[in-house]
């Protein structure tokens, strides 16, 4: 991919690497190609016809082979007489592509208007609307009005499919097929399907509507219209009311790309969002309800102490008591923490010389895009220096060492250590403090209990199964008497010695992690699709990853 | 910029005196007199409102007494003191007018923001929200200016609407439920 050829567009000579399609070529070099049924990720159908151009070639003397040039000594370009479609053309040297040619104009005007025929016209009530590429192609490329005076065709509206989590309105569809091949490549089997044909043309499901596939819902951000959307997100917001936050996808250590859409601070929906390195253009459905957690009734939401709500700065101080009491201390580590906390969590360990323990969530590898590893960051316990060995997926050593008496003192981060193999008695035995998100039984028996925000209510950095660095930003505030974790930890590691800022800058405390680890980039820059970063030292670690989407693809 | 002296006009010795000038205009105010009255004594008397005021906006109905909105929120989105807040809901399954699937399960506007500009009018698709002749819009405390969707609607009335174009789209609905 790394051969570049010359090509020419709209008159415009550049450079792109051979092997692209038109399309992409295009975009390259600034020129939008409007288009429906081509999706970077999946097969090229050519059914839309919407990104016809004009395509001309070297004009060649078809005896000699020799080039035929004009009178005035340039190269002659003999265009096709038609029109061709750049999804299914790939560039080749001296091609010259024209995009704006009346010719063009009127194909793209008269394939809109086909479109538009039987289009119910319904953007006020479609949930497509703002972000629906016919509006906008209508909008810059259509004619404007209609010649239709004809009835339109009736298809059938609002049925649900994927057992409900998706509407599909067939009276909106442009036919572009994107989502039958998505079902057929991504997923592996035939769930979407044309039925009917000329303008009765429908997309229909039937028997197998794909309810039990966890990448189904992908199909709603492919669809270019509002033929199929998302049940839960329906009348819910528009787009253009929404901020859209980049994140990474909290659930497994896939590190699946995201973006978060959130108005006034309340999130109301999560789609993937396209890294070609680690996701393509697709994320997991499990992965698009993850936001509930903020607004959850599991939710820890006030300090306690001795199981009695308190306000946080009572808490805090408590809990550095307690801390401090003994130095028969230990903490439990958390792989769903961003790598900047687990970093001061670091330093906290050593500075009080605490033993780390961690659990490993394991899951079943579905080979996509949800991996055997259920939390997003485990890489980075190693990176940090908290972990050595891959952790056992429960806490039982620590607990074997609280009834022998060798640890009196736990933090413990996020963990619910009495589901992980520690019981009521083990919490008279040593003192807890806990810091979580969720509210659990480990946090009612905890002596203190400090409510941290979730990794929606701050920026980060997260290390994937690929050891790739990625970071994701803030999305929403986190609810009043929550606090971050980092500025929990300053306050710990301040308490045994240390003179850190409180309230510390994320971009202070990357660069203070980039100084301290050699193989993290200078501070922490990653760029938009993520660094991969040195992982020869943890070669000989047993991962439980197997081999799906751009993971191991080259063993 | 440069300063430009203004030279002032040298007054003669009656403009002096300023007589002329208050004689003027005591003819003026005399004339006036005599005229007829241009105030109105505005409680009691009130003004004819041309055609097209703008007061304030409500919510109508169409002739069959459907609500017209459809909460697709352009109006929310235009309204430059964002004055109006719309909380889209689905409309039940049993009722006439489930075809039309979208209507507002909350709708909102700030009187004490609205500077009625007729945006949110001139957005609408639907025809659904209607400057009308209110101007006085009065209240003892804050919470009282925030109009919810029953008390618009009461206000707002009937729009009548010569094309009906749900009620076509129902009929059509209905058809590709029969023989397809």
């Amino acid at each position: 991919m790394s051969d570049l050829v010359n090509i020419n567009i709209d008159g415009k000579p550049c450079a792109v690497p051979a092997g692209l399609n038109v399309i992409e070529a295009a975009k390259l070099a600034g020129v939008e190609i409007p288009h429906f049924c081509y999706h970077p990720n999946l097969q090229v159908a050519g059914s839309c016809r919407l990104c016809l151009v004009s395509i001309g070639t070297p004009a060649r003397d078809r005896a000699t082979g020799e080039p035929v040039l004009n009178p005035d000594g340039t190269q002659k370009i003999a265009f096709m007489p038609m029109l061709a479609i750049s999804c299914g053309t790939k560039v080749s040297e001296g091609m010259h592509v024209v995009t704006n040619s009346p010719q063009v104009k009127a194909a793209r005007e008269g394939v809109l208007e086909f479109l538009l025929l039987n289009h119910p016209l319904d953007c006020p009530i479609c949930d497509k609307a703002g972000e629906c590429k016919l509006q906008e192609y209508s909008e810059n490329f259509g004619r404007g009005r209609s010649r239709y005076v004809e009835e339109k065709n009736a298809k059938p509206k609002k049925v649900p499919v994927a057992g409900g989590r998706i509407m599909l309105d067939a009276e909106r569809c442009v036919l572009c097929s994107r989502c039958i091949r998505f079902c057929r490549e991504i997923i592996g089997r035939d769930i979407f399907g044309f039925i009917r044909r000329g303008s009765k043309n429908e997309i229909s499901v039937y028997g197998d509507d794909g309810g039990d596939s966890n990448y189904i819902m992908n199909v709603v951000d492919g669809c270019p219209v509002g033929a199929l959307t998302e049940a839960a997100f329906r009348f819910k917001m528009r787009p253009w009311f929404m901020r859209v936050v980049n994140c990474v996808a909290p659930e497994s250590s896939a590190g699946v790309n995201t973006n978060v859409w959130v108005r006034e601070n309340t999130i109301y929906r999560i789609t993937p969002r396209a890294n070609p390195f680690v996701n393509d253009s697709w994320t997991s459905d499990s992965s698009r309800y993850e936001y509930k957690i903020v607004n959850s009734d599991l939710r820890l939401r006030r300090m306690r102490v001795d199981g009695a709500p308190c306000e946080p700065g009572y808490a805090l101080s408590r809990a550095v008591d307690v801390l401090k009491s003994d130095p028969r201390i230990a903490v439990v580590a958390s792989a769903r923490q961003p790598l900047e906390e687990q970093f001061l969590l670091a330093e906290f360990a050593s500075m009080a010389g605490a033993k780390v323990y961690a659990v490993s969530h394991l899951g079943e590898d579905d080979g996509f895009l949800v991996s055997a590893d259920r939390t997003p960051n485990m890489r980075g316990l190693f990176v940090s220096g908290l972990i050595k060995e891959y952790p056992k997926p429960d806490l039982s050593d620590l607990a074997a060492e609280i009834r022998m008496g060798n640890i009196k003192t736990v933090l413990c981060l996020c963990e619910d250590a009495t589901s992980l193999g520690l019981e009521e008695k083990d919490f008279k035995l040593a003192n807890f403090v806990y810091c979580g998100v969720n509210d659990s039984l480990t946090a009612r028996l905890a002596k203190v209990a400090l409510a941290i925000s979730s990794n929606f209510e701050h920026a980060g950095l997260f290390i994937n199964r690929q050891f790739r660095l990625q970071k994701f930003d803030k999305a929403v505030c986190a609810p009043k008497g929550v606090l971050d974790f980092s500025a929990i930890a300053v306050k710990f590691i301040n308490a045994f010695g240390a003179s850190l800022a409180e309230n510390p800058d994320i971009g202070q405390l990357r660069m203070r992690i980039s100084e301290m680890c050699p193989i993290l980039p200078k501070g922490c820059e990653t760029g938009e699709g993520g660094v991969v970063i040195d992982s020869s030292a943890f070669a000989s670690i047993k991962f439980p990853e197997t081999k799906s989407l751009h993971f191991l693809d080259n063993e | 910029m440069a300063i430009v002296v203004v030279e002032r006009k040298k007054l003669s010795f009656w403009e002096r005196t300023y007589l002329p000038q208050i004689a003027g205009g005591l003819w003026i105010t005399l004339k006036n007199l005599f005229r007829k009255k241009v105030t109105l004594e505005y409680p009691e008397q009130r003004p004819a409102l041309p055609a097209r005021y703008r007061g304030a906006p409500t919510l109508v109905k169409d002739p069959d007494g459907r609500e017209k909105c459809v909460s697709c929120q352009l109006c929310e989105f235009v309204c430059p003191p964002k004055a109006i807040r719309v909380s889209p809901g689905a409309i039940a399954e049993g009722s006439p007018y489930s075809h039309i699937e979208k209507a507002p399960a909350k709708f909102e506007i700030n009187m004490a923001r609205c500077i009625f500009c007729g945006l949110c009018q001139e957005a609408c698709p639907e025809s659904a929200i209607v400057l009308q002749k209110e101007f006085s819009v009065n209240g003892f405390d804050r919470k009282s200016f925030i109009r919810g969707k029953a008390d618009l609607y009461e206000k707002g009335g009937v729009l009548p609407d010569n094309v009906m174009k749900w009620r076509k789209a129902s009929l059509n609905a209905e058809k590709s439920k029969g023989g397809r």
